[in-house]
């Protein structure tokens, strides 16, 4: 319930709609996104259909989610995050191994395969990560999402949230496509992402 | 503010008009059936969210002064919100707005609150004027610089410093009228929201001629004047609860009818040039609150500095 509570609570501040769940693929699936504000991950955690939500496990760096008791709490009693590992990076700790291991359980993820908030407005070069779960994992849908005005809510660097209204777009879940490489898939995901900001403003 | 007889008419008369348009939505439901479409759902959200909107209205009149003071404070808040929304500010603003939101909006009707009428006339136009500007160019980002700093001062004038002028009619001081106020601004808003339906209903029913296709393909020259004249009767025939005269009346609710069709077509100008065509979602069938309220902005500080100008 109070997960409940603190979703509507999340939509009704960032203005951000609860997508409709019939464009949500039931688990496991990826919803990747741009990155460019603290707000992203909880945004599209609290824009997602209840039912959705209760498998969704965002993924974010343990630096910073460990960093005090508070947000350690938070990343792993509330949002049952799957935290990762992104300064010291070795065999033993392979930031893959969780993400897969949460797919062949039957969650859902959020990744931000940017790997860090976007400052400019772009949509950055994509980490690698997303085609290994793809390819891990060719069965799971992976859904384009494109998040906007949230870094004019809460930019990066800033503590200070002004309270405008966001949006969040979801696109047709993708697929690796048979022989298709690791190049070519990123590009397309990232393009899948930029394209629904892209048809957002000429509506 | 006295509880008297003439402000209970008013209300009833509202409850009455709610009554009847609830009523004609049910039965052109019942008869189209089916095949009703879009429109006719849309008219009956918008008839929905007008019984909460006159509800919430009257609560906030009915607890004298600050209920209304609070209630605006909030709408400002919100067509701040969905005006910035639309605005293309960039990061550089972002402290900027922090205060538009957070400081300058709840000092201008703290000032209303407190019936502090020089600064409260003077504090956006002259003071966020300044502070917006060169709080703006400290931050040393000038790419666009005129544009992003005129949007925020706009936003603030239209959004916060016009609206303001509505709670702001009780605390004009008029000899014979003390403690009246109420009425007049239930009047305003009355007329000016009538107006808008009259004109939507004369449109949908008679409207040919466009008046501004560019802007407002929905505004006809037919909606317009039967819109307008209607609700400018109505005004006239309120003229007993005002300070007014039934003639000074005509003549102020004309006008105060104009100017809101003047604040919704210029609205209409900033959403299309913006490719949107409502402000927000925040209201059921009628858009954003700046959608509902658009007619709002130019009307109700001209009527202000009428009222305070002739009677006080």
């Amino acid at each position: 319930m109070s997960r409940n509570f603190a979703a509507a609570l999340i939509r009704a501040v960032t203005g951000i709609r609860m997508i409709p769940a019939a464009r949500c693929p039931s688990p496991p699936a990826v919803y990747f996104a741009n990155h460019a504000s603290h707000l992203d991950f909880i945004s599209i955690w609290a824009a997602l259909p209840p039912e959705t939500r209760a498998r969704a496990r965002p993924v974010a760096g343990r630096d910073y989610w460990c960093a005090t008791p508070l947000r350690q709490r938070l990343a792993s009693e509330f949002f049952r995050a799957v935290l990762i590992e992104r300064q010291h990076v070795t065999v033993a700790n392979n930031p893959l191994a969780p993400m897969v291991a949460a797919l062949a359980a039957g969650d859902a993820l959020i990744v931000f395969p940017e790997g860090t908030r976007s400052t400019d407005g772009r949509v950055h070069e994509f980490k690698p990560g997303l085609y290994h779960l793809a390819a891990a994992h060719p069965a799971v849908p992976l859904v384009p999402v494109h998040l906007q005005n949230l870094n004019r809510i809460l930019p990066k660097g800033d503590i200070l949230p002004v309270p405008l209204i966001a949006s969040l777009f979801v696109g047709e879940p993708m697929h690796l496509a048979a022989g298709e490489t690791k190049a070519a898939f990123l590009a397309r995901a990232r393009e899948a992402v930029e394209a629904l900001g892209r048809t957002r403003q000429a509506a | 503010m006295k509880a008297d007889a003439e402000i209970f008419w008013l209300i009833g008369g509202i409850g009455g008009l709610l009554l009847t348009a609830s009523a004609v939505t049910f039965v052109l439901r019942r008869r189209a059936g089916a095949k009703g479409g879009a429109v006719l759902e849309n008219l009956a959200a918008r008839v929905r969210a007008w019984w909460v909107m006159v509800l919430v209205f009257s609560l906030a009149l009915a607890t004298g002064g600050i209920g209304s003071v609070v209630l605006f404070a909030f709408v400002s808040f919100f067509a701040l919100r969905e005006f910035i929304t639309l605005a293309p500010t960039n990061q550089a603003d972002h402290r900027t707005l922090f205060w538009a939101f957070f400081v300058i909006t709840p000092l201008q009707y703290y000032l209303v609150a407190m019936e502090w009428y020089g600064l409260f006339s003077i504090l956006i136009p002259v003071y966020a004027l300044v502070f917006v500007a060169a709080r703006g160019a400290l931050q040393g980002d000038s790419r666009g610089f005129l544009e992003r700093t005129a949007e925020i001062q706009w936003a603030l004038m239209v959004c916060v410093y016009c609206i303001s002028h509505v709670p702001a009619l009780l605390t004009l001081k008029i000899p014979g009228y003390e403690g009246e106020n109420g009425k007049l601004l239930l009047v305003l808003v009355l007329v000016v929201q009538m107006s808008d339906v009259l004109q939507y209903v004369f449109g949908k029913l008679f409207g040919r001629t466009p008046i501004a296709p560019t802007i407002s393909p929905n505004k006809t020259v037919e909606g317009f004047w039967g819109g307008a004249l209607s609700a400018t009767a109505l005004g006239t025939g309120l003229w007993w609860v005002t300070p007014f005269s039934w003639w000074e009346m005509a003549l102020m609710s004309f006008l105060i009818v104009l100017l809101g069709f003047m604040g919704g077509l210029v609205m209409s100008a900033i959403k299309r040039d913006r490719g949107v065509k409502d402000y927000g979602q925040l209201i059921e069938g009628h858009g954003g609150m700046m959608d509902r309220i658009d007619s709002l902005c130019f009307a109700a500080p001209v009527f202000f500095h009428l009222v305070r100008y002739i009677h006080t």
